[in-house]
């Protein structure tokens, strides 16, 4: 297993994250160290929050218990303004992509550059072009968000994520419903935007294959507590049987492939069902 | 005792909706200064909000003034007041049809739309992204479409008594003989510009308000599924058309005593 990193190598540091959705607990006192310059996969089994965690991390949710630190700054003891200064210097690649569907793909990457600098028209032509160079979508500027295919979509949120140059990006669920070649893009574009622009990026996903291939470190999260950290390879090779099942994406093992249920021959002749 | 459980469930539950609806429109309130700095927003949502709603306003507006002018030709004549047909329809439509009429259709096509396009872009985390775009959704979303739902109402309201008025005129004089110079000077002489047009003028801002605040509203509260937003919109013609006829009797009995 690997070392949590110190204050200075973390860029994102939470202590004690207690979160419940009614009574029931989504994180249980997880603490979670996330590096500077690195891509850090948050996984686990669908439903055990890593959406919520990344809404945490951005202040749009606020925890029951314990601290998100981004760059030394408290999320949640931020007032508004600084909160919103600080999500200017954080992107976040939605699983839908979340594009305003009424703007063109240009004025969607355009869009945060409209709103928070005052760049003139050309420079904000210039960047908007190169930010979609950089996802391979340039040829695709005047579309509208209904005429991309999925992969498109993301890739289009990922330029906008991009376009004020943040120092960290959050990845939710980015290789959901994509085909090989779109998943392919969309994993080494992580990795080569991550290592290109010295980002920290955050990616969670359940897609253990195509995370582990570009993660530095994983965050394995089961029932509201991190189950384990390290490295991918690491991680296969001496992490627990939950671990392991989940990473070799085992039908069975301490997650039963059945749901709990009566004896069968019971439920066949005389249960309910 | 489960009953008495219910009904507590439902109080708590509706005074936090009140609750999330007033601090809402507070948020969209501090919004203003922004949208006095980018008036660009506010004319995009007058395009949708307003000059959308003018053809549907526009017709019924027109039938609803003929229907006035054929009803009181048949009930004035009886008493050969005739030549007050013109006064009975304006009256009608400035103080009371056209606010309430214009509301209850603008809540229909303009309320409505409002809670679908802010449930969908809910739905698709669009309002999750603004946020994280740093971008406060309730000031550059909300706030102009609030704005524009106010100040569309009266004007819609104004056009919908205007061509009401000459909906009767050609019932009236053009169909059933009314005499053409009576029906303007009747109605000249007696619809006072306070009493009858000011009050009305009150009323549909009033509902202005009420209707738009509650499409936003409903959208921006709505559960994110596809249910969640149909549900929306039919919350939104409903509370509304009622907000809208409640109201206009309260506001009716302060103004016209």
């Amino acid at each position: 297993m690997s070392q949590a990193p110190t204050a200075d190598e973390a860029l994102v540091r939470i202590r004690g994250l207690k979160f419940y959705r009614g009574s029931r607990a989504i994180f249980d006192g997880v603490d979670i160290d996330i590096p500077r310059g690195s891509v850090t996969a948050i996984m686990g089994p669908s439903g055990t929050g890593k959406t919520t965690l990344l809404k945490l991390i951005g202040g749009q949710l606020r925890p029951d218990a314990g601290t998100i630190e981004v760059d030394g700054q408290d999320v949640h003891a931020l007032s508004t303004r600084d909160l919103y200064r600080l999500r200017m210097r954080m992107g976040m690649l939605f699983q839908s992509g979340a594009l305003l569907t009424d703007l063109s793909v240009f004025e969607n990457v355009a869009y945060p550059l409209r709103e928070h600098t005052r760049l003139g028209a050309s420079m904000i032509r210039k960047l908007v072009l190169m930010k979609l160079e950089a996802v391979g979508l340039r040829g695709a500027w005047n579309l509208m968000p209904s005429e991309l295919s999925g992969g498109m979509a993301r890739r289009v949120a990922l330029a906008r994520a991009i376009a004020l140059d943040p120092m960290m990006i959050m990845y939710d669920e980015p290789f959901t419903g994509q085909d090989p070649i779109s998943m392919g893009v969309l994993v080494q574009l992580i990795r080569r935007l991550n290592d290109a622009a010295r980002i920290t990026s955050v990616v969670v996903s359940h897609d253990v294959a195509e995370t582990a291939e570009i993660a530095d470190l994983i965050y394995v999260i089961s029932n509201g507590r991190v189950i384990e950290s390290g490295a991918p390879q690491a991680l296969r090779d001496t992490g627990g049987e939950w671990t392991r099942q989940f990473m070799g994406g085992l039908p069975d093992g301490p997650v039963p492939f059945h749901y709990p249920a009566e004896d069968l021959e019971m439920d066949l002749f005389e249960g309910h069902a | 005792m489960e009953w008495l459980a219910r009904l507590g469930r439902s109080g708590l539950s509706f005074s936090a909706r009140l609750g999330r609806a007033n601090l809402l429109m507070l948020g969209m309130l501090r919004g203003l200064p922004q949208l006095i700095r980018r008036p660009r927003l506010l004319l995009e949502q007058l395009l949708s909000v307003g000059v959308l709603t003018v053809l549907i306003i526009a017709v019924s507006g027109v039938f609803v003034g003929m229907v006035l002018g054929l009803q009181g030709y048949y009930i004035l004549s009886r008493f050969g007041a005739e030549a007050t047909l013109g006064v009975m329809v304006a009256a009608s439509l400035v103080r009371e049809l056209g606010p309430v009429v214009t509301a209850l259709l603008f809540a229909g096509r303009a309320g409505s739309a409002l809670s679908a396009e802010i449930g969908l872009m809910k739905a698709t985390e669009q309002l999750s992204g603004l946020e994280m775009m740093a971008v406060n959704p309730e000031h550059r979303v909300l706030t102009p479409r609030l704005v524009a739902g106010i100040l569309s109402m009266p004007l819609l309201a104004a056009m919908f008594s205007m061509l009401g008025v000459y909906g009767g005129w050609f019932v009236g004089v053009g169909l059933l003989g009314v005499d053409e110079g009576t029906y303007w000077a009747q109605m000249q002489s007696q619809i006072d510009w306070y009493e009858d047009v000011v009050n009305g003028v009150i009323k549909s801002v009033v509902f202005g308000v009420v209707c738009t605040w509650i499409a936003i509203f409903q959208g921006y509260d709505c559960v994110p599924t596809s249910e969640g937003v149909s549900r929306a919109t039919t919350r939104t013609v409903v509370h509304s058309s009622l907000a809208v006829l409640g109201l206009d009797f309260v506001l009716t009995a302060l103004m016209f005593n």
